[in-house]
């Protein structure tokens, strides 16, 4: 049976207008250009593309903060541009954002977890299901009475994280959640993230600069100048390292490594993105 | 010539028996000219110290000697250390404020007291060394990319010609090509000028990539001092205090556990390849 399309876009383009101080128009920038795509339901999606090539305009979109300026975006089946399905949409795709310090407002963790939920108007006992659950599906269940301003970047991340999976949306998109953790930081949300894709089927929409944890997903998005300019496995993608660097992005090292080898005539050196590919093409 | 930081701590809510030590007996020098990668875990002590370092914080205990001078002698002129030593913030486009890039950056050493004239010379020379178009000199900082706009708060700090730049995470934020362009103007400066740059980093392959020397802190205290081959063998004991080493460094472990000869204190892309066609062919 075909998978439910989670998100569609057809035609999907954005302009930013600028305007002088008379409200006049300014200037037009072209932020999204006809994007046509279709993401299933469960699938782990990483995109990527340099500063200013669209990926957050896009991410905007899916849960109606930004509304297309033409063509159309559906989630889960829903115009985001129907005022009346707003919240619906909301709710079935969660944003978690960089800086987790903008994103938590309770005292408590396990109060500022249950704070969406609360917000939709979930029973009380629901609630603290919820809440706990969430916490435990990030790992911070131990933290739950804890001060969120005492937590490292890449637990408050989590918790930003858990705030979204207390409302159980099908889809998380998340916009660079790991640019200002550290390495430890990072790992732990890329892994939760994993882990909430695997186990409750939760789509996960990813934007990052990190080639690294995008190795490990089902589909990579490149975006450019607002359009889609290679969509395919990582595999796939890591296999045109000239490619990437004219779009001004990188290749983990290894792939890198992989690439210099193959320059030099080295056999089986395409497409491998893990260190332990890397070590079984060199041992053979 | 240099900065000699003398078992500095520093302590919060000292004496209240839940003292928390930020930094804890920290010791180092560093000389005129040297490329400093700073690196650490959130929360390890890295901004603490380098607010140390032109006395935006004060010590609980021990000394901070610049040029041979106690920077907490009652005497000494902080202000002026404040010049010699520039510290980038993180997120330093955040603190543009003006309506034109050059009135942006012209701003600092007007403050120093310098002459329009003096001033504008400055602006020139600092936006020129980010390698800032000379056509976007006098537009909006705020039409800038994010790549862009962080090169401009940095030249706003270079326009008071410090001979010390502490850079606090340069390139959070940024995507890879913004990252290695803001990395490579700091290297060239570092080259042109023999500026000493200490630079602050979560990226272990950028650090790699750059510096001569690293600083590794744990929970405020420094863990390592050394250069990046002798400090990323340690890649083991750097995992567990929540850092990692480049991913060559790991492949080079994994090959050598295969029974490849290959040396482990390998830490860029260039010699990673080098080092494994030597054993290939």
């Amino acid at each position: 049976m075909a998978r439910l399309d989670i998100v569609k876009t057809k035609g999907l383009s954005f302009d930013y207008i600028r305007r002088d101080e008379e409200g006049n128009v300014d200037g037009i920038v072209n932020a999204l250009q006809n994007v046509n795509l279709s993401i299933e339901q469960g699938d782990f999606v990483a995109v990527l593309g340099h500063n200013g090539s669209g990926k957050s305009t896009f991410a905007k979109h899916l849960n109606s903060l930004l509304i297309p300026t033409e063509g159309c975006v559906w989630v889960d089946g829903m115009d985001t541009t129907d005022e009346d399905k707003l919240w619906d949409v909301r709710q079935t795709a969660g944003m978690v954002f960089q800086n987790p310090d903008n994103q938590i407002i309770g005292s408590i963790v396990e109060e500022d977890v249950g704070f969406g939920p609360e917000n939709m108007g979930v029973p009380t006992e629901e609630i603290w299901k919820r809440v706990e659950a969430a916490l435990k599906a990030v790992g911070m269940y131990e933290f739950r009475t804890a001060s969120p301003n005492r937590l490292s970047g890449g637990q408050k991340q989590r918790v930003a994280i858990a705030g979204i999976v207390a409302m159980k949306p099908k889809c998380i998109v998340l916009d660079e959640p790991t640019a200002m953790l550290d390495p430890n930081g990072r790992k732990e949300v890329i892994r939760t993230l994993h882990g909430l894709n695997k186990q409750e089927n939760v789509t996960v929409i990813l934007i990052t600069h990190y080639m690294d944890e995008v190795v490990d997903a089902d589909r990579v998005i490149v975006m450019d100048g607002g359009k889609v300019v290679m969509d395919g496995t990582p595999r796939e993608i890591f296999s045109r390292v000239e490619k990437l660097k004219e779009l001004r992005l990188d290749v983990p090292q290894v792939t890198q490594v992989a690439y210099e080898l193959k320059k030099n005539g080295i056999p089986g050196m395409d497409g491998v993105l893990t260190i332990e590919e890397l070590v079984n093409a060199i041992c053979q | 010539m240099s900065i000699i930081a003398d078992k500095i701590s520093h302590i919060y809510d000292r004496g209240s028996g839940n003292e928390t030590y930020a930094l804890k007996n920290v010791s180092f020098a560093i000389e005129d000219g040297e490329f400093i990668g700073l690196i650490g875990h959130t929360g390890s002590g890295k901004s603490t110290l380098i607010q140390h370092l032109n006395g935006l914080v004060r010590a609980t205990e021990g000394t901070v000697y610049y040029n041979g001078q106690d920077i907490y002698d009652p005497e000494y002129n902080m202000k002026e250390l404040r010049r010699h030593v520039g510290l980038v913030f993180q997120y330093p486009e955040h603190q543009l404020f003006e309506t034109e890039i050059f009135k942006d950056v012209c701003f600092g050493p007007l403050n120093l007291g310098l002459s329009e004239k003096d001033a504008q010379f400055r602006a020139f020379d600092a936006l020129r060394q980010v390698g800032l178009e000379e056509n976007l000199y006098y537009q909006s900082p705020f039409d800038l990319s994010g790549g862009q706009k962080r090169r401009v708060a940095i030249a706003g700090v270079l326009a008071m010609k410090p001979d010390v730049l502490i850079l606090d995470e340069p390139t959070a934020g940024l995507d890879p090509k913004g990252r290695d362009e803001i990395l490579d103007y700091i290297a060239k400066l570092h080259e042109e000028t023999g500026i000493t740059i200490i630079l602050v980093s979560h990226s272990m392959e950028d650090v790699a990539k750059y510096v001569s020397r690293i600083m590794v802190m744990n929970r405020g205290e420094l863990l390592y001092d050394d250069t990046p081959k002798n400090v990323f063998t340690h890649y083991q004991e750097l995992e567990e205090v929540g850092l990692a080493a480049p991913q060559v460094t790991y492949l080079m472990a994994e090959l050598r556990k295969r029974g490849v000869n290959v040396p482990l204190n390998v830490t860029t892309v260039e010699e990673a390849a080098k080092e494994i066609l030597k054993v290939m062919k």
